[in-house]
């Protein structure tokens, strides 16, 4: 019992953190939540793998207090974001949207399996319908009756 | 007929890897992102001088001739690596160069220009940072061309180079200036 509480103890403290300064929240808990989760959504440009909602880098923070501005300000989620991808564009997205130029990203794997689909399907079906091989004609089942018989008396039958 | 199906696996990982290696080679960054920015007109900004100074740079004084802006800093090392370039771009090759100190107290600001010499025609102070976020700026120093028309032609992240400068910069600049 104590050794599970230890580890969820553990557990816990690993969960990730927030970089969320409590300066920067806000004090309406309905914005904060919208503003945490369209963060989460935003990369940050100076790490580049981390939403700014985990990164502690400056800009990172520059850009968290700039979606909660917006948010004060009255601006929709779909504002805010338009107003970070207008500067930084949509590399800023850590989530592509799908348009033109993203076809390729969110379509591909699936067309992939698609043709891996058809093209495993086609291999097994050619595997099943092989066809019977023609059967021997008499001329044949003579030269084999001989090679046969040949064998059996070369090993002393 | 059978061969080239047997083949094709084979010439689609080449392409694959032609198609990774070619980036690698050339060196390309991949952590070099791409302006939104790009012939779009510079943001409106209006930013205060440097005091003692009575410029300042605001969208206003953009545009009417090529201009470079150059976002930096004097506690970005870069920035003092790509600082003769810019002394040159500016002194010996007559375009303009305007500044904004990004996230730089002012007094730290004016003792860098004095050891290492002001290139700047004018200078905005952008103490917190939301000019730069205006202009996409990820990073210090950044720069960007905007032509006569004030808009925003090419954008450079991260310090000028003698070959960016010789091969890309002074071309492009020397064309926009007819």
């Amino acid at each position: 019992m104590r050794r599970i509480l230890t580890l969820l103890l553990l557990a816990a403290w690993l969960s990730p953190a927030a970089a969320v300064e409590p300066h920067e929240v806000l004090d309406d808990p309905v914005l904060e939540a919208r503003a945490r989760e369209l963060s989460q959504d935003l990369r940050c440009l100076v790490c580049q793998n981390q939403s700014i909602d985990d990164s502690n880098a400056p800009l990172a923070q520059d850009l968290r207090v700039l979606v909660r501005e917006r948010l004060a300000a009255g601006d929709s989620d779909e504002q805010v974001m338009a107003f970070v991808t207008d500067r930084y564009g949509d590399y800023v997205l850590l989530r592509p949207p799908v348009q033109d130029n993203t076809y390729a990203l969110w379509f591909a794997p699936a067309a992939v399996l698609v043709i891996g689909a058809v093209i495993a399907a086609f291999v097994v079906s050619r595997g099943q319908v092989r066809p019977e091989p023609d059967p021997l004609t008499a001329d044949e089942r003579q030269r084999v009756d001989a090679l046969l018989a040949a064998e059996r008396e070369r090993d002393g039958r | 007929m059978r061969r080239i199906v047997f083949l094709l696996p084979l010439i689609a990982f080449a392409g694959l890897a032609v198609w990774v290696a070619v980036p690698l080679i050339r060196g390309d960054d991949p952590s070099m992102l791409p302006s939104a920015l790009i012939d779009q007109p510079a943001p409106d900004f209006a930013l205060p001088a440097l005091p003692g100074r009575d410029d300042g740079l605001a969208s206003a004084d953009l545009g009417g001739e090529v201009t470079l802006v150059n976002f930096f800093a004097s506690w970005c090392v870069p920035c003092l690596a790509e600082h003769p370039l810019l002394t040159r771009l500016a002194r010996e090759d007559g375009f303009r160069v305007l500044g904004v100190a990004y996230k730089d107290e002012p007094a730290d600001t004016q003792a860098w220009l004095a050891q290492h010499g002001d290139p700047y025609g004018r200078i905005g102070v952008d103490l917190d940072g939301r000019a730069a976020i205006d202009w996409g700026v990820y990073g210090v120093p950044e720069t960007f061309l905007v032509d006569a028309d004030g808009r925003i032609r090419f954008r450079h992240p991260g310090p000028l180079t003698p070959d960016l400068v010789d091969e890309t910069l002074l071309p492009l600049l020397q064309e926009l200036a007819g």
